[in-house]
C-alpha cells in the first residue's frame, strides 16, 4: 500500500479499505462523477488499493473538459472583437478549439482576461462602459449561483455593456443518460460533494430508485472517498440502491434555498452539448427569457462554426467509464496535457490529464488488465 | 473546478444592496459575495467557490480541507491573473 505512505490518515485509510474488502463478495463497477474526486483517487491510488474486482470508472464531471468545442469557438469568435473584453475562467483558457485557444488569441492582441469571480466581470462592466464585457459562464451546479449572481447583479445595474456566453451543465441528466446507455456498465455513483452542498439530494432520489442504483455523496478527500466507496459496496452487496450522504458535515438535504431559488430565477433548463458524449435532453441552463439581453449569444451573431474531433481520442468512452486513459492508442503520445486532442485531457481535473499527471502512462503495461 | 475553498471572513460590507465581504485564505485576501450566507460574521470560515461562499463551515473542517486543498494544487483560483 505504497501510497498510503503518503498520506497522513494513514491508519483510518487501510481501516476503511480492509473494511471494503470484508464488504466486497462479487465484481462490481462504480463511478466517481466529480473531477476532483477522480484527481484524488489518482494520485493516491486509492483504485488500486481496492479488491481486484471493484473498479472505479472516472465520471464526466470536469465542467472544463465537457465544454462543446462549438462553445469554445464561439468564445474564441467573440474574444476576437476588437470591441469586447472577454472574461473567462483560468482553465478555460487552453482549451484548444478550431481555430487555436484564448490564450493565443490574448498574445495576438485580443483583450481576454482571468477572473477570480464572474462578480470580477461585471464590476469589469461597469468600470468600461465604452466596452463589451463579455463572461465565460460555464460549470456544474457549483457554479450556477455565483454566474446568477452576476447576470443578476448585472440587470440590477442596468450595465448594458455586460453578457455572459453560457454553457452551463447538470449532474442529474447525465447519471439518467449514462444509466439508459445500452453499454452502461456503471453500478453505483460516488456524488459529487460540492454540488450536492448547493442543489442538495433530493433530485438524485428518483434516479436511485428507478434504476435500483446506489448514489452516495461524497467529499473528495481520501477518506471520504473510500467511504463513500464503503457505503456504495454495502447498498450494492445488499441490492439497495438509494442516496446516502455520509458527507454530511458539507451537504444539506436541502442544499442552499437561497442559492436554488437565485438560479431558478436566471436560468432555466435546456438541451445541452456535451464534449465527447453528444447532446443530453435537458442536461444544461440557459438564460431565461428576462434575462436575454445578457445573452452573448444573441448579442453577437456568431455564424459557420464548423468543428471537428480526433479521430483518435477515445474521450467520450472514457467519460462514460467504458474505458480507461491508458486503453486510448494515442495517450501520452500524440495527446498529453501539452497536445489535448480530446475533452478529457484538456483540464487538468479530465480523467486523462490526471493519468498523466501521475505518471501513469509511463507503465503502461503494468496497467493493462491480466 | 466546482470544488470550494474554505476561507475566515475578516470583514462585512453592502454594497449594491448585496452582502459581501473581506475573506482570507491562508494569508490571500479575495472580496466575496457572502449574499447567500447571510449569518457569516467576521472570524466564521465560509466554503467559497469563484468568489461566492457556498456555505458555512466550522473552523476544524476549514483548516483540514484547505490543507488538503493545497496539498493537490486545487488552490490555483486564489492566483492573481496575470496582467
Amino acid at each position: 500500500m505504497k501510497f498510503l505512505d503518503e498520506y497522513r490518515d494513514r491508519e483510518a485509510a487501510e481501516t476503511l479499505a480492509a473494511a471494503i474488502a470484508r464488504t466486497v463478495t462479487r465484481p462490481w463497477t462504480i463511478m466517481e462523477v466529480c473531477g476532483g474526486q477522480t484527481h484524488t483517487i489518482v494520485k493516491y491510488g486509492i483504485d488500486r488499493i481496492l479488491p481486484g474486482t471493484l473498479e472505479l470508472v472516472h465520471g464526466p464531471g470536469c465542467p472544463v473538459c465537457v465544454t462543446s468545442l462549438e462553445m469554445i469557438d464561439r468564445a474564441h469568435a467573440i474574444a476576437s472583437r476588437p470591441d469586447v473584453i472577454f472574461c473567462s475562467f483560468g482553465d478555460m483558457l487552453r482549451v484548444p478549439g478550431t481555430r487555436g485557444d484564448l490564450l493565443e488569441l490574448k498574445s495576438r492582441g485580443a483583450d481576454v482576461r482571468v477572473v477570480y469571480s464572474p462578480l470580477d466581470a461585471v464590476t469589469l462592466a461597469a468600470a468600461h462602459p465604452d466596452r463589451q464585457v463579455v463572461f465565460f459562464a460555464i460549470g456544474f451546479e457549483t457554479t450556477s449561483p455565483p454566474n446568477a449572481m452576476a447576470v443578476w447583479l448585472a440587470k440590477k445595474r442596468k450595465l448594458s455593456n455586460f453578457s455572459v456566453l453560457v454553457s452551463h451543465v447538470l449532474v442529474p441528466p447525465m447519471l439518467t443518460a449514462l444509466l439508459e446507455a445500452p453499454d452502461n456498465r456503471v453500478q453505483g455513483f460516488l456524488g459529487p460533494g460540492h454540488v450536492c452542498a448547493v442543489m442538495g439530494t433530493a433530485e438524485y432520489e428518483p434516479i436511485a430508485r428507478k434504476y435500483r442504483v446506489p448514489i452516495v455523496v461524497s467529499g473528495f478527500e481520501p477518506l471520504d472517498l473510500l467511504q463513500g466507496v464503503l457505503h456504495t459496496v454495502r447498498q450494492l452487496e445488499s441490492g439497495r440502491g438509494e442516496v446516502e450522504n455520509p458527507y454530511a458535515r458539507a451537504v444539506r438535504a436541502e442544499g442552499n434555498l437561497a442559492s436554488r431559488r437565485l438560479v431558478d430565477d436566471v436560468f432555466a433548463i435546456c438541451d445541452r452539448k456535451w464534449r465527447g458524449i453528444g447532446s443530453i435532453p435537458a442536461s444544461g441552463l440557459g438564460l431565461r427569457p428576462e434575462y436575454a439581453d445578457f445573452n452573448a449569444e444573441m448579442r453577437f451573431e456568431i455564424g459557420g462554426i464548423e468543428t471537428h474531433e480526433s479521430s483518435l481520442c477515445i474521450s467520450g468512452q472514457v467519460l462514460k467509464g467504458l474505458k480507461k486513459p491508458h486503453h486510448c492508442p494515442a495517450f501520452g503520445k500524440e495527446c498529453t496535457p501539452g497536445t489535448p486532442l480530446g475533452a478529457t485531457m484538456v483540464s487538468s481535473e479530465g480523467a486523462c490529464a490526471a493519468y498523466h499527471a501521475y505518471g501513469r502512462h509511463l507503465n503502461v503495461v503494468e496497467l493493462q488488465p491480466a | 473546478m466546482c470544488l470550494g475553498i474554505p476561507g475566515k471572513v475578516v470583514e462585512t460590507y453592502r454594497e449594491d444592496d448585496i452582502l459581501m465581504g473581506e475573506v482570507n485564505f491562508g494569508g490571500v485576501s479575495k472580496r466575496v459575495c457572502l449574499e447567500h450566507v447571510p449569518e457569516a460574521r467576521p472570524d466564521d470560515y465560509v466554503l467559497v467557490h469563484v468568489g461566492f461562499a457556498l456555505s458555512r463551515i466550522d473552523e476544524t473542517e476549514a483548516g483540514r480541507v484547505f490543507a488538503f486543498l493545497d496539498e493537490m494544487n486545487q488552490l490555483d483560483e486564489l492566483e492573481e491573473p496575470p496582467p
